[in-house]
C-alpha cells in the first residue's frame, strides 16, 4: 500500500479510495462499572472495506452500535462527512445514509422478502401521509421508482426466486442475504455488517465475500465489518482494527496486522509470567 | 314462509348490525396489540372520553365547569355555541391526537421493553384515570348525541321486506350508517398499511423495533400515529354507541364485550376482529331467541363469554389470529 495521504491511497488490487469519511475520536463505552470500549479511535474511508476484528468480547459489536447509533459513548466524539455529529437515536443515523445488519439478523419476519427489501427504501419515500392520500399520482412515481431500486438489488443479490417468500420461511443463510439486500435498497453511504458470515458453511461463506467486494466495486459503498474468520477478514479488507478487552491493539493492512505482535498474541494467547 | 322463521331471520340482521358496532372497539384494540404489542384496556374508555368530548364541543360546554365555578365562585356552564357535527368531529379528533401523543410521551414512553403485563397494568391505569378525568372535565350525566347521522326505523327496509314476505322487518337506519362507516374504516385502514409508506412502517415496528430503527423509522412516531388511529376508532365508536344509546359511563363497560370479541377473531386480525363481532352480535341475538325463553333469558350477558371461554379451551389463537408455536 502507498502513503495513506488526506486525499486517500490507492489499495494493493489498485482501487483508489478516498478521503476520511467516518472518523471515530476518543471513543470510550461503559456499562455501569464495566468499559466496553476504551479510548478508540480510527477512521472509515471513503470506498474502502474497513474491518474490526478481535477476539470474543472485545467490544467489536458495542464498536459497529456506536456507530450506527445504538450505543452512545460517554466521552469521544463522532465525526461524519468532516463534521461533529450529535448524539442521536438509530432512525436519525439511518436518515443520514447509514445502513447496518445485525449478527443475530433482525428482519421483518412476517413479511416477504421483497416487502423486506421495500422498508430499506423508507428512509427515500418524500411524500407525506396526506400528499400520499391527495396526489395518487406523485405517490404512485416514487412507488415505482423505489420498487426498480429494489430489483436491482434483489437482481444483484440473486435472490429473485425468493422475492414472494415469507422470511420466515428462510434458511439461515438467505436470511443473512436478505437482510443485506434490505440494508442496501437504503443506497448507503456507508453500510456497516456485523459478522455477515456468522454461522455460514464455507459455500455460503464464499458468496457472502463475493457480495460483499461486487457492492463495493459496482457500488462504490464504503463498508465497514466485524469478523470472526480472519481468513475471511485479510482476504476482504484493505484496512483492519484489531481489537482486544476494549483497546485498540492494532490498525493497518491486513499485512500488517498479521505481523503486529500484540495482535498475534491477543490470538494465540500469551505467556504471563 | 313461517312468521317465527321471518322473525328469526330479523333477529339475525338486528345482531349483525349489534355485531358491527363490538367490531369498531375490538378493532381498535388489534390496531394498538399489532403495533406496539399492548393490550390496551382503555381502548374502551377512550370511546367514551371522545363520544364526552365531542358532545362537549357541540354544545359549547365549559371543560371543567364544575371545577372553575367551585374554586372561583363563578356560575360558567356553556360557551353559548352550537358547532355543526362534522366542525365538533374534527376537533374531537384534534383532541384524540393530542390524547395519543400524552399517552406516549407521559406513560408508554417509560415502559419501552417492560414485560406486556407491566404495559397492559399501565393501561389499566389510564383507564381509570381517562374516565375519572372526562367525568371532571364534562360531568357525569348522561347526554344525548346528533350529529346527524339518520335514526330510527328504515322505511325502506320495512317495505322492500313487507313486499317480498308480507312482514316488515325492523332495521335501525343508525345501525346500517355503522356498517357502512365500519366498512369503509377496514378498507381504508387496509389499504394504509399495505400501501403507504407510514402504514410500511407502522408493520415493520410491529414485527421488530431493532430492525424497524436500523432502516430510518422513528418508534415514537409510529407509537403517537397508532393510538392516533386507535383514538380515531374509538371516535367513530363513540359516535356510534353513543348516538344510538346516549353518552353514558356505561359506554366503558362496552370494552368488556370487545374481549370475547378478540378471543374469537384473533388479537392480531383486523377482519378478525369484524369476523368476530358480526359472531358474537348475531350469536347472542340468535341465543336468546331461541334458548332464551327455556331459561328465563337474560341470556345475552353471559353468552359471549361463554362461547371466547369455549374458544380459549379449544383454539386458543381464535379464528384468524397467529398460530402460537412454541420452539424448544
Amino acid at each position: 500500500m502507498n502513503q495513506i495521504s488526506d486525499e486517500g491511497y490507492i489499495t494493493a488490487d489498485g482501487r483508489k479510495i478516498g478521503a476520511v469519511m467516518m472518523e471515530m475520536k476518543n471513543i470510550t463505552l461503559r456499562f455501569g462499572g464495566v468499559k466496553a470500549i476504551t479510548d478508540i479511535s480510527f477512521d472509515i474511508r471513503q470506498g474502502e472495506i474497513r474491518a474490526i476484528i478481535g477476539p470474543n468480547g472485545a467490544g467489536k459489536s458495542s464498536m459497529l452500535n456506536v456507530i450506527s447509533g445504538f450505543y452512545i459513548p460517554q466521552e469521544g466524539e463522532v465525526w461524519f462527512h468532516g463534521k461533529k455529529r450529535a448524539p442521536m437515536r438509530p432512525f436519525q443515523v439511518a436518515q443520514q445514509g447509514i445502513a447496518r445488519t445485525f449478527q443475530n439478523i433482525a428482519l421483518f419476519e412476517g413479511m416477504s422478502v421483497l416487502d423486506n427489501v421495500m422498508t430499506g427504501r423508507l428512509t427515500h419515500m418524500k411524500s407525506g401521509m396526506l400528499s400520499q392520500a391527495i396526489w395518487k399520482g406523485k405517490a404512485e412515481r416514487e412507488e415505482v421508482a423505489n420498487r426498480e431500486v429494489v430489483e436491482k438489488v434483489i437482481d444483484f443479490l440473486e435472490i429473485q426466486a425468493i422475492r414472494k417468500t415469507p422470511v420466515a420461511r428462510l434458511p439461515y443463510g438467505l436470511k443473512k442475504r436478505v437482510e443485506l439486500a434490505r440494508a442496501l435498497a437504503a443506497e448507503p453511504k456507508l453500510l456497516l455488517l456485523d459478522e455477515p458470515m456468522a454461522g455460514m458453511n464455507v459455500e455460503e461463506k464464499e458468496d457472502m465475500s463475493r457480495f460483499i467486494l461486487d457492492v463495493n466495486d459496482e457500488f462504490g459503498t464504503t463498508i465497514a465489518l466485524i469478523e470472526h474468520d480472519m481468513g475471511v477478514v485479510m482476504d476482504l479488507s484493505d484496512r483492519v482494527v484489531v481489537m482486544d478487552y476494549g483497546k485498540k491493539i492494532g490498525d493497518g493492512t491486513p499485512d500488517e496486522v498479521r505481523n503486529n505482535q500484540n495482535v498475534i498474541d491477543a490470538y494465540l494467547g500469551v505467556a504471563h509470567d | 314462509m313461517p312468521d317465527q322463521l321471518l322473525f328469526g331471520m330479523e333477529v339475525f340482521l338486528n345482531g349483525l348490525m349489534a355485531g358491527v358496532l363490538y367490531a369498531l372497539v375490538a378493532l381498535g384494540f388489534v390496531l394498538i396489540y399489532k403495533a406496539s404489542g399492548v393490550f390496551n384496556y382503555a381502548q374502551g374508555v377512550m370511546a367514551l372520553f371522545a363520544a364526552l368530548t365531542l358532545v362537549g364541543i357541540m354544545e359549547g360546554q365549559v371543560p371543567f365547569a364544575h371545577l372553575i365555578n367551585a374554586t372561583l365562585g363563578t356560575e360558567i356552564h356553556h360557551f353559548g355555541w352550537h358547532l355543526p357535527g362534522i366542525v365538533a368531529i374534527l376537533l374531537t379528533m384534534g383532541v384524540m391526537v393530542l390524547l395519543a401523543w400524552a399517552v406516549n410521551h407521559f406513560v408508554m414512553r417509560h415502559l419501552v421493553n417492560q414485560e406486556p403485563i407491566i404495559l397492559f397494568m399501565a393501561t389499566i391505569g389510564l383507564a381509570y384515570f381517562m374516565e375519572g378525568f372526562g367525568d371532571l372535565m364534562w360531568g357525569s350525566d348522561i347526554k344525548k348525541l346528533d350529529v346527524g347521522l339518520p335514526q330510527g326505523m328504515s322505511t325502506v327496509i320495512d317495505e322492500v321486506t313487507y313486499g317480498w314476505f308480507g312482514y316488515g322487518f325492523f332495521i335501525d337506519n343508525l345501525d346500517i350508517v355503522a356498517t357502512v362507516i365500519a366498512a369503509l374504516l377496514v378498507v381504508a385502514l387496509t389499504i394504509f398499511s399495505q400501501y403507504s409508506k407510514q402504514g410500511r412502517a407502522l408493520r415493520a415496528v410491529a414485527d421488530d423495533h431493532q430492525a424497524a430503527l436500523s432502516v430510518g423509522i422513528s418508534l415514537k412516531f409510529i407509537w403517537v400515529l397508532v393510538w392516533s388511529i386507535a383514538g380515531f376508532v374509538a371516535l367513530v365508536a363513540g359516535i356510534m354507541w353513543g348516538t344510538k344509546s346516549g353518552v353514558q359511563f356505561s359506554l366503558s363497560l362496552i370494552a368488556l364485550k370487545a374481549l370475547p370479541v378478540l378471543m374469537l377473531g384473533g388479537f392480531t386480525s383486523i377482519p378478525g376482529a369484524i369476523v368476530g363481532g358480526l359472531i358474537i352480535g348475531v350469536g347472542e341475538k340468535l341465543f336468546e331467541f331461541i334458548v332464551g325463553p327455556m331459561v328465563g333469558g337474560a341470556t345475552e350477558n353471559w353468552f359471549a363469554y361463554v362461547l371466547a371461554l369455549l374458544f380459549l379451551v379449544f383454539r386458543p389463537q381464535g379464528l384468524f389470529g397467529e398460530k402460537i408455536i412454541e420452539r424448544v
